[in-house]
Protein backbone atom coordinates (compact mmCIF):
# COMPACT_ATOMS: atom_id res chain seq x y z
CA UNK A 1 0.00 0.00 0.00
CA UNK A 2 1.30 3.47 -0.94
CA UNK A 3 1.08 5.85 1.99
CA UNK A 4 0.12 9.42 1.10
CA UNK A 5 2.04 12.30 2.65
CA UNK A 6 1.19 15.99 2.96
CA UNK A 7 2.90 16.88 -0.32
CA UNK A 8 0.67 14.46 -2.25
CA UNK A 9 -2.45 16.08 -0.84
CA UNK A 10 -1.06 19.55 -1.45
CA UNK A 11 -0.61 18.72 -5.14
CA UNK A 12 -4.28 17.63 -5.33
CA UNK A 13 -5.27 20.83 -3.54
CA UNK A 14 -3.46 22.88 -6.17
CA UNK A 15 -5.71 21.30 -8.80
CA UNK A 16 -8.76 22.57 -6.91
CA UNK A 17 -7.16 26.02 -6.65
CA UNK A 18 -6.60 26.07 -10.39
CA UNK A 19 -10.23 25.16 -10.93
CA UNK A 20 -11.22 28.02 -8.63
CA UNK A 21 -9.08 30.46 -10.64
CA UNK A 22 -10.68 29.22 -13.82
CA UNK A 23 -14.13 29.76 -12.26
CA UNK A 24 -13.23 33.33 -11.35
CA UNK A 25 -12.17 34.04 -14.93
CA UNK A 26 -15.41 32.58 -16.26
CA UNK A 27 -17.43 34.54 -13.66
CA UNK A 28 -19.35 31.49 -12.51
CA UNK A 29 -19.67 32.92 -9.01
CA UNK A 30 -18.78 29.46 -7.73
CA UNK A 31 -15.17 29.90 -6.71
CA UNK A 32 -16.00 31.05 -3.17
CA UNK A 33 -18.32 28.12 -2.55
CA UNK A 34 -15.83 25.77 -4.12
CA UNK A 35 -12.99 26.84 -1.84
CA UNK A 36 -15.17 26.79 1.28
CA UNK A 37 -16.39 23.29 0.44
CA UNK A 38 -12.87 22.06 -0.30
CA UNK A 39 -11.62 23.49 2.99
CA UNK A 40 -14.52 21.89 4.83
CA UNK A 41 -13.69 18.52 3.29
CA UNK A 42 -10.08 18.78 4.42
CA UNK A 43 -10.90 19.96 7.94
CA UNK A 44 -13.90 17.70 8.56
CA UNK A 45 -12.20 14.57 7.28
CA UNK A 46 -9.03 15.29 9.24
CA UNK A 47 -11.09 15.73 12.39
CA UNK A 48 -13.08 12.55 11.83
CA UNK A 49 -9.79 10.76 11.15
CA UNK A 50 -8.51 11.83 14.54
CA UNK A 51 -11.82 10.99 16.21
CA UNK A 52 -11.85 7.53 14.65
CA UNK A 53 -8.26 6.94 15.67
CA UNK A 54 -9.11 7.72 19.28
CA UNK A 55 -12.33 5.74 19.06
CA UNK A 56 -10.65 2.63 17.66
CA UNK A 57 -8.19 2.78 20.53
CA UNK A 58 -10.89 2.92 23.23
CA UNK A 59 -13.79 0.99 21.60
CA UNK A 60 -16.11 2.04 24.41
CA UNK A 61 -19.78 1.58 23.32
CA UNK A 62 -20.69 4.94 24.86
CA UNK A 63 -18.34 6.79 22.51
CA UNK A 64 -19.58 4.83 19.51
CA UNK A 65 -23.15 5.71 20.44
CA UNK A 66 -22.26 9.36 20.94
CA UNK A 67 -20.57 9.68 17.56
CA UNK A 68 -23.48 7.85 15.90
CA UNK A 69 -25.94 10.24 17.47
CA UNK A 70 -23.87 13.23 16.37
CA UNK A 71 -23.81 11.92 12.79
CA UNK A 72 -27.57 11.37 12.87
CA UNK A 73 -28.32 14.88 14.10
CA UNK A 74 -26.11 16.48 11.47
CA UNK A 75 -27.70 14.36 8.73
CA UNK A 76 -31.16 15.31 10.04
CA UNK A 77 -30.27 18.98 9.77
CA UNK A 78 -29.01 18.45 6.24
CA UNK A 79 -32.29 16.76 5.23
CA UNK A 80 -34.24 19.66 6.68
CA UNK A 81 -32.18 22.36 4.97
CA UNK A 82 -32.53 20.74 1.57
CA UNK A 83 -36.33 21.04 1.54
CA UNK A 84 -37.73 24.26 0.19
CA UNK A 85 -41.14 23.89 1.83
CA UNK A 86 -40.45 21.83 4.89
CA UNK A 87 -42.83 21.42 7.79
CA UNK A 88 -42.90 24.24 10.30
CA UNK A 89 -41.42 23.88 13.75
CA UNK A 90 -39.81 20.73 15.06
CA UNK A 91 -41.70 18.56 12.57
CA UNK A 92 -39.42 19.90 9.82
CA UNK A 93 -36.48 18.39 11.62
CA UNK A 94 -38.16 15.33 13.11
CA UNK A 95 -39.68 13.69 10.03
CA UNK A 96 -36.33 13.19 8.30
CA UNK A 97 -34.32 12.48 11.43
CA UNK A 98 -36.72 9.88 12.81
CA UNK A 99 -36.98 8.15 9.44
CA UNK A 100 -33.20 8.08 9.09
CA UNK A 101 -32.84 6.76 12.59
CA UNK A 102 -35.35 3.99 11.93
CA UNK A 103 -33.81 2.86 8.68
CA UNK A 104 -30.07 3.54 8.97
CA UNK A 105 -29.64 2.37 12.54
CA UNK A 106 -31.79 -0.72 12.05
CA UNK A 107 -29.93 -1.74 8.88
CA UNK A 108 -26.49 -0.99 10.36
CA UNK A 109 -27.16 -2.99 13.50
CA UNK A 110 -28.63 -5.82 11.44
CA UNK A 111 -25.54 -5.92 9.22
CA UNK A 112 -23.17 -5.75 12.17
CA UNK A 113 -24.87 -8.50 14.14
CA UNK A 114 -26.16 -10.88 11.49
CA UNK A 115 -23.77 -10.45 8.56
CA UNK A 116 -20.41 -9.29 9.87
CA UNK A 117 -20.65 -10.93 13.29
CA UNK A 118 -17.62 -9.09 14.73
CA UNK A 119 -17.19 -9.23 18.53
CA UNK A 120 -18.26 -6.90 20.03
CA UNK A 121 -20.89 -6.09 17.41
CA UNK A 122 -20.45 -2.33 17.91
CA UNK A 123 -16.71 -2.46 17.06
CA UNK A 124 -16.20 1.12 15.78
CA UNK A 125 -14.00 0.07 12.86
CA UNK A 126 -17.10 -1.49 11.28
CA UNK A 127 -19.98 0.31 12.93
CA UNK A 128 -18.99 3.90 12.17
CA UNK A 129 -18.09 3.57 8.45
CA UNK A 130 -21.19 1.44 7.80
CA UNK A 131 -23.47 3.87 9.56
CA UNK A 132 -21.83 6.77 7.73
CA UNK A 133 -22.44 5.21 4.33
CA UNK A 134 -26.03 4.44 5.21
CA UNK A 135 -26.76 7.85 6.66
CA UNK A 136 -25.17 9.65 3.73
CA UNK A 137 -27.25 7.82 1.16
CA UNK A 138 -30.48 7.67 3.15
CA UNK A 139 -30.12 11.39 3.72
CA UNK A 140 -30.11 12.01 -0.03
CA UNK A 141 -33.11 9.79 -0.67
CA UNK A 142 -35.19 11.26 2.13
CA UNK A 143 -34.45 14.86 1.30
CA UNK A 144 -35.32 14.42 -2.38
CA UNK A 145 -38.51 12.55 -1.51
CA UNK A 146 -39.67 15.01 1.14
CA UNK A 147 -38.86 17.99 -1.03
CA UNK A 148 -40.95 16.48 -3.77
CA UNK A 149 -43.85 15.55 -1.50
CA UNK A 150 -44.21 18.97 0.11
CA UNK A 151 -43.67 20.73 -3.20
CA UNK A 152 -46.38 18.79 -5.02
CA UNK A 153 -48.83 19.11 -2.12
CA UNK A 154 -48.34 22.85 -2.37
CA UNK A 155 -48.62 23.07 -6.13
CA UNK A 156 -51.41 20.53 -6.54
CA UNK A 157 -53.53 21.68 -3.60
CA UNK A 158 -56.55 22.26 -5.86
CA UNK A 159 -56.48 18.71 -7.13
CA UNK A 160 -55.95 17.20 -3.69
CA UNK A 161 -58.79 19.26 -2.23
CA UNK A 162 -61.06 18.55 -5.19
CA UNK A 163 -60.58 14.84 -4.53
CA UNK A 164 -61.36 15.32 -0.84
CA UNK A 165 -64.49 17.28 -1.76
CA UNK A 166 -65.64 14.35 -3.86
CA UNK A 167 -65.42 12.12 -0.80
CA UNK A 168 -62.05 10.46 -1.28
CA UNK A 169 -59.95 9.61 1.74
CA UNK A 170 -56.67 11.49 2.24
CA UNK A 171 -54.61 8.43 1.29
CA UNK A 172 -56.29 8.28 -2.10
CA UNK A 173 -56.19 12.03 -2.63
CA UNK A 174 -52.42 12.18 -2.17
CA UNK A 175 -51.52 8.71 -3.44
CA UNK A 176 -50.01 9.68 -6.79
CA UNK A 177 -47.86 12.41 -5.24
CA UNK A 178 -46.78 10.03 -2.53
CA UNK A 179 -45.57 7.44 -5.05
CA UNK A 180 -43.85 10.13 -7.12
CA UNK A 181 -42.00 11.30 -4.03
CA UNK A 182 -40.91 7.77 -3.12
CA UNK A 183 -39.79 7.15 -6.68
CA UNK A 184 -37.79 10.39 -6.67
CA UNK A 185 -36.02 9.33 -3.49
CA UNK A 186 -35.15 5.85 -4.72
CA UNK A 187 -34.21 6.42 -8.35
CA UNK A 188 -30.64 7.63 -7.61
CA UNK A 189 -29.67 4.50 -5.70
CA UNK A 190 -31.39 2.23 -8.23
CA UNK A 191 -29.46 3.96 -11.01
CA UNK A 192 -26.26 3.65 -9.02
CA UNK A 193 -26.79 -0.10 -8.66
CA UNK A 194 -27.55 -0.46 -12.36
CA UNK A 195 -24.40 1.44 -13.39
CA UNK A 196 -22.10 -0.04 -10.75
CA UNK A 197 -19.04 -1.67 -12.23
CA UNK A 198 -20.01 -0.87 -15.81
CA UNK A 199 -20.03 2.90 -15.88
CA UNK A 200 -18.67 3.72 -12.45
CA UNK A 201 -16.43 2.03 -9.97
CA UNK A 202 -17.97 2.78 -6.59
CA UNK A 203 -15.85 4.92 -4.28
CA UNK A 204 -15.67 2.53 -1.39
CA UNK A 205 -14.46 -0.35 -3.52
CA UNK A 206 -11.95 1.86 -5.29
CA UNK A 207 -10.66 3.04 -1.94
CA UNK A 208 -10.20 -0.52 -0.71
CA UNK A 209 -8.36 -1.53 -3.88
CA UNK A 210 -6.11 1.53 -3.71
CA UNK A 211 -5.37 0.63 -0.11
CA UNK A 212 -4.19 -2.79 -1.27
CA UNK A 213 -7.20 -5.07 -0.79
CA UNK A 214 -7.80 -7.91 -3.23
CA UNK A 215 -10.33 -6.80 -5.88
CA UNK A 216 -12.68 -9.73 -5.34
CA UNK A 217 -12.82 -9.04 -1.60
CA UNK A 218 -13.44 -5.34 -2.26
CA UNK A 219 -16.23 -6.23 -4.68
CA UNK A 220 -17.95 -8.45 -2.12
CA UNK A 221 -17.92 -5.61 0.36
CA UNK A 222 -19.22 -3.23 -2.25
CA UNK A 223 -22.13 -5.50 -3.14
CA UNK A 224 -23.00 -5.86 0.53
CA UNK A 225 -22.87 -2.10 1.00
CA UNK A 226 -24.97 -1.43 -2.10
CA UNK A 227 -27.70 -3.77 -0.88
CA UNK A 228 -27.65 -2.30 2.59
CA UNK A 229 -27.76 1.26 1.25
CA UNK A 230 -30.63 0.45 -1.07
CA UNK A 231 -32.68 -1.14 1.68
CA UNK A 232 -31.85 1.67 4.07
CA UNK A 233 -32.72 4.38 1.56
CA UNK A 234 -35.92 2.60 0.57
CA UNK A 235 -37.14 2.08 4.13
CA UNK A 236 -36.13 5.59 5.16
CA UNK A 237 -37.87 7.15 2.19
CA UNK A 238 -41.01 5.10 2.77
CA UNK A 239 -41.07 6.05 6.43
CA UNK A 240 -40.48 9.76 5.80
CA UNK A 241 -43.06 10.01 3.03
CA UNK A 242 -45.64 8.07 5.07
CA UNK A 243 -45.15 10.19 8.18
CA UNK A 244 -44.94 13.36 6.09
CA UNK A 245 -48.02 12.77 3.99
CA UNK A 246 -50.08 11.88 7.06
CA UNK A 247 -48.98 15.12 8.67
CA UNK A 248 -50.18 17.11 5.66
CA UNK A 249 -53.73 16.30 6.81
CA UNK A 250 -55.45 16.88 10.13
CA UNK A 251 -57.73 14.52 12.02
CA UNK A 252 -60.70 15.53 9.80
CA UNK A 253 -58.61 14.80 6.71
CA UNK A 254 -58.24 18.43 5.67
CA UNK A 255 -55.17 19.42 3.68
CA UNK A 256 -53.17 21.64 6.06
CA UNK A 257 -50.70 23.58 3.96
CA UNK A 258 -50.26 26.04 6.82
CA UNK A 259 -48.09 23.32 8.36
CA UNK A 260 -45.53 24.00 5.62
CA UNK A 261 -43.11 26.91 5.62
CA UNK A 262 -43.38 29.66 3.06
CA UNK A 263 -40.46 29.73 0.66
CA UNK B 1 -91.01 25.70 13.63
CA UNK B 2 -91.22 24.29 10.13
CA UNK B 3 -93.15 21.09 9.56
CA UNK B 4 -90.35 19.09 7.97
CA UNK B 5 -87.25 18.48 10.13
CA UNK B 6 -84.20 20.26 8.70
CA UNK B 7 -81.99 18.39 6.25
CA UNK B 8 -78.96 20.51 7.03
CA UNK B 9 -78.64 22.42 10.25
CA UNK B 10 -75.78 24.78 11.04
CA UNK B 11 -75.23 26.26 14.48
CA UNK B 12 -72.67 28.97 15.27
CA UNK B 13 -70.33 28.02 12.46
CA UNK B 14 -67.36 30.34 12.46
CA UNK B 15 -63.99 30.97 10.88
CA UNK B 16 -61.66 33.92 11.30
CA UNK B 17 -63.54 36.87 9.71
CA UNK B 18 -66.68 34.77 9.26
CA UNK B 19 -69.73 34.04 11.37
CA UNK B 20 -71.04 32.88 13.67
CA UNK B 21 -73.52 31.58 11.11
CA UNK B 22 -76.62 29.60 12.00
CA UNK B 23 -79.19 28.36 9.54
CA UNK B 24 -81.39 25.39 8.71
CA UNK B 25 -82.30 24.03 5.31
CA UNK B 26 -85.33 21.86 4.62
CA UNK B 27 -85.33 19.21 1.89
CA UNK B 28 -86.02 20.94 -1.41
CA UNK B 29 -84.73 24.33 -0.24
CA UNK B 30 -82.63 26.37 -2.59
CA UNK B 31 -80.80 29.09 -0.68
CA UNK B 32 -78.94 31.67 -2.69
CA UNK B 33 -76.13 33.55 -1.00
CA UNK B 34 -74.93 36.82 -2.41
CA UNK B 35 -72.34 39.25 -1.13
CA UNK B 36 -69.37 41.26 -2.23
CA UNK B 37 -66.28 39.39 -3.33
CA UNK B 38 -64.11 38.69 -0.33
CA UNK B 39 -67.11 38.60 2.00
CA UNK B 40 -66.43 34.92 2.74
CA UNK B 41 -69.00 33.12 0.60
CA UNK B 42 -66.53 30.51 -0.63
CA UNK B 43 -65.10 30.15 2.87
CA UNK B 44 -68.56 29.48 4.21
CA UNK B 45 -69.14 26.67 1.69
CA UNK B 46 -65.70 25.20 2.40
CA UNK B 47 -66.41 25.21 6.12
CA UNK B 48 -69.78 23.51 5.62
CA UNK B 49 -68.09 20.80 3.55
CA UNK B 50 -65.50 20.51 6.35
CA UNK B 51 -62.63 21.19 3.96
CA UNK B 52 -61.49 24.05 6.21
CA UNK B 53 -61.34 23.98 10.01
CA UNK B 54 -64.20 25.81 11.72
CA UNK B 55 -66.04 26.25 15.00
CA UNK B 56 -69.67 25.43 15.65
CA UNK B 57 -71.63 22.33 14.81
CA UNK B 58 -73.41 20.94 11.76
CA UNK B 59 -76.01 18.22 11.39
CA UNK B 60 -77.21 16.38 8.34
CA UNK B 61 -80.48 14.52 8.85
CA UNK B 62 -79.96 15.07 12.58
CA UNK B 63 -76.51 13.43 12.62
CA UNK B 64 -73.61 15.65 13.66
CA UNK B 65 -70.64 16.02 11.34
CA UNK B 66 -68.48 15.03 14.29
CA UNK B 67 -70.10 11.59 14.25
CA UNK B 68 -69.65 11.20 10.51
CA UNK B 69 -66.41 10.16 8.81
CA UNK B 70 -65.07 13.20 6.94
CA UNK B 71 -65.12 11.50 3.53
CA UNK B 72 -68.73 10.46 4.13
CA UNK B 73 -69.68 13.99 5.17
CA UNK B 74 -68.08 15.51 2.08
CA UNK B 75 -69.76 13.03 -0.19
CA UNK B 76 -73.14 14.04 1.25
CA UNK B 77 -72.46 17.77 1.20
CA UNK B 78 -71.18 18.01 -2.34
CA UNK B 79 -69.08 21.12 -2.83
CA UNK B 80 -68.55 22.44 -6.35
CA UNK B 81 -65.61 24.89 -6.29
CA UNK B 82 -65.51 27.76 -8.80
CA UNK B 83 -62.56 26.22 -10.68
CA UNK B 84 -62.74 22.51 -11.45
CA UNK B 85 -59.72 20.23 -11.04
CA UNK B 86 -58.91 17.09 -12.99
CA UNK B 87 -56.19 14.57 -12.29
CA UNK B 88 -56.62 11.93 -14.98
CA UNK B 89 -56.05 12.54 -18.71
CA UNK B 90 -59.65 12.28 -19.90
CA UNK B 91 -62.85 13.47 -18.23
CA UNK B 92 -64.40 10.02 -18.64
CA UNK B 93 -61.78 8.50 -16.30
CA UNK B 94 -63.18 10.61 -13.46
CA UNK B 95 -66.65 9.13 -13.71
CA UNK B 96 -66.42 5.91 -11.75
CA UNK B 97 -70.00 6.02 -10.53
CA UNK B 98 -71.60 6.34 -13.95
CA UNK B 99 -73.16 9.37 -15.59
CA UNK B 100 -75.97 10.92 -13.52
CA UNK B 101 -77.77 12.74 -16.36
CA UNK B 102 -77.71 12.80 -20.10
CA UNK B 103 -74.89 15.03 -21.37
CA UNK B 104 -77.17 16.72 -23.89
CA UNK B 105 -79.18 18.25 -21.04
CA UNK B 106 -76.09 20.36 -20.32
CA UNK B 107 -75.40 21.13 -23.95
CA UNK B 108 -72.47 18.69 -24.06
CA UNK B 109 -71.74 15.88 -26.47
CA UNK B 110 -70.34 12.44 -25.73
CA UNK B 111 -66.95 13.22 -27.32
CA UNK B 112 -65.97 15.78 -24.63
CA UNK B 113 -65.49 12.81 -22.32
CA UNK B 114 -62.70 11.35 -24.43
CA UNK B 115 -60.74 14.47 -25.28
CA UNK B 116 -57.78 15.42 -23.10
CA UNK B 117 -59.21 17.48 -20.24
CA UNK B 118 -56.65 20.21 -20.92
CA UNK B 119 -58.22 20.81 -24.31
CA UNK B 120 -61.75 21.42 -22.98
CA UNK B 121 -63.02 24.96 -22.44
CA UNK B 122 -63.48 26.18 -18.88
CA UNK B 123 -67.24 26.15 -19.42
CA UNK B 124 -67.17 22.51 -20.53
CA UNK B 125 -65.03 21.58 -17.57
CA UNK B 126 -67.35 23.39 -15.18
CA UNK B 127 -70.40 21.53 -16.44
CA UNK B 128 -68.58 18.20 -16.34
CA UNK B 129 -67.49 18.95 -12.78
CA UNK B 130 -71.13 19.43 -11.84
CA UNK B 131 -71.97 16.04 -13.33
CA UNK B 132 -69.07 14.42 -11.53
CA UNK B 133 -70.41 15.85 -8.28
CA UNK B 134 -74.01 14.76 -8.93
CA UNK B 135 -72.79 11.21 -9.60
CA UNK B 136 -72.00 11.02 -5.86
CA UNK B 137 -75.69 11.65 -5.10
CA UNK B 138 -75.06 14.34 -2.46
CA UNK B 139 -77.90 15.24 -0.06
CA UNK B 140 -76.88 18.90 -0.13
CA UNK B 141 -75.31 20.78 -3.02
CA UNK B 142 -72.86 23.56 -2.17
CA UNK B 143 -72.44 25.42 -5.44
CA UNK B 144 -69.84 28.16 -5.74
CA UNK B 145 -70.78 30.23 -8.81
CA UNK B 146 -71.60 27.16 -10.92
CA UNK B 147 -72.44 29.20 -14.02
CA UNK B 148 -69.61 31.74 -13.86
CA UNK B 149 -67.91 30.60 -17.08
CA UNK B 150 -71.09 29.95 -19.04
CA UNK B 151 -73.10 31.83 -21.63
CA UNK B 152 -76.77 32.50 -20.93
CA UNK B 153 -78.09 29.47 -22.72
CA UNK B 154 -75.82 27.02 -20.93
CA UNK B 155 -76.38 28.78 -17.61
CA UNK B 156 -80.10 28.07 -18.01
CA UNK B 157 -79.35 24.42 -18.78
CA UNK B 158 -77.27 24.13 -15.61
CA UNK B 159 -80.07 25.74 -13.61
CA UNK B 160 -82.55 23.24 -15.01
CA UNK B 161 -80.35 20.22 -14.22
CA UNK B 162 -79.79 21.40 -10.64
CA UNK B 163 -83.49 22.10 -10.22
CA UNK B 164 -84.39 18.63 -11.46
CA UNK B 165 -81.80 16.99 -9.20
CA UNK B 166 -83.08 18.92 -6.17
CA UNK B 167 -86.65 17.83 -6.82
CA UNK B 168 -86.02 14.16 -7.62
CA UNK B 169 -83.63 13.62 -4.73
CA UNK B 170 -85.31 15.93 -2.26
CA UNK B 171 -81.94 17.61 -1.86
CA UNK B 172 -81.13 21.07 -0.54
CA UNK B 173 -78.97 23.58 -2.38
CA UNK B 174 -76.78 26.44 -1.20
CA UNK B 175 -75.97 28.48 -4.26
CA UNK B 176 -73.44 31.27 -4.25
CA UNK B 177 -74.25 33.67 -7.05
CA UNK B 178 -73.52 37.25 -7.99
CA UNK B 179 -76.32 37.39 -10.52
CA UNK B 180 -79.56 38.87 -9.05
CA UNK B 181 -81.60 37.64 -12.00
CA UNK B 182 -80.37 34.13 -11.43
CA UNK B 183 -81.21 34.38 -7.73
CA UNK B 184 -84.74 35.39 -8.65
CA UNK B 185 -85.00 32.39 -10.99
CA UNK B 186 -83.66 29.59 -8.80
CA UNK B 187 -83.95 30.48 -5.11
CA UNK B 188 -86.71 30.01 -2.60
CA UNK B 189 -84.54 31.74 0.03
CA UNK B 190 -81.98 34.49 -0.27
CA UNK B 191 -79.29 35.56 2.16
CA UNK B 192 -76.69 38.27 1.94
CA UNK B 193 -73.24 37.83 3.46
CA UNK B 194 -71.62 41.02 4.68
CA UNK B 195 -69.04 41.58 7.40
CA UNK B 196 -69.02 37.84 7.95
CA UNK B 197 -72.72 37.81 8.96
CA UNK B 198 -75.61 36.25 7.07
CA UNK B 199 -78.79 38.22 6.72
CA UNK B 200 -81.99 36.73 5.30
CA UNK B 201 -83.53 38.88 2.58
CA UNK B 202 -87.09 38.87 1.37
CA UNK B 203 -87.29 37.24 -2.01
CA UNK B 204 -89.12 39.18 -4.69
CA UNK B 205 -92.14 37.30 -5.96
CA UNK B 206 -91.26 35.23 -9.00
CA UNK B 207 -92.58 36.40 -12.31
Amino acid sequence: MITLDTTDLAIAAILVLLLALLSIRLRTGLSGQLLVAATRTAVQLTLIGLVLKALFASSHPGWVALLSLFMLLIAGREVMMRQERRFRGWWGYAVGTISMFLSSFAITIFALVVILGEKPWYAPQYAIPLLGMLLGNTMNGISIAMDRLTQSAWEQRNIIEARLMLGERWETAIMSYRSQAIRGGMIPIINAMAAAGVVSLPGMMTGQILAGAAPVEAVKYQILIMFLITTGTGLGTLAAVSIGSRHLFDSRQRLCLDRLREK
Amino acid sequence: MSKTPPLLQIKDLDRPMLGPVSLALAPGDCLCITGESGSGKSQLLRAIADIDPHGGELWLDGISSRDTAPEQWRRQTGLLPPESSWWLPRARDHFTNGMPVVLAQLGLTEDVLDQPVSRLSSGERQRLALLRLLANRPRVLLLDEPTANLDDENARRVEAVIDAYRKTHNAAVIWVSHDRMQVARVANRHMELGDGKLEELKLKARQ
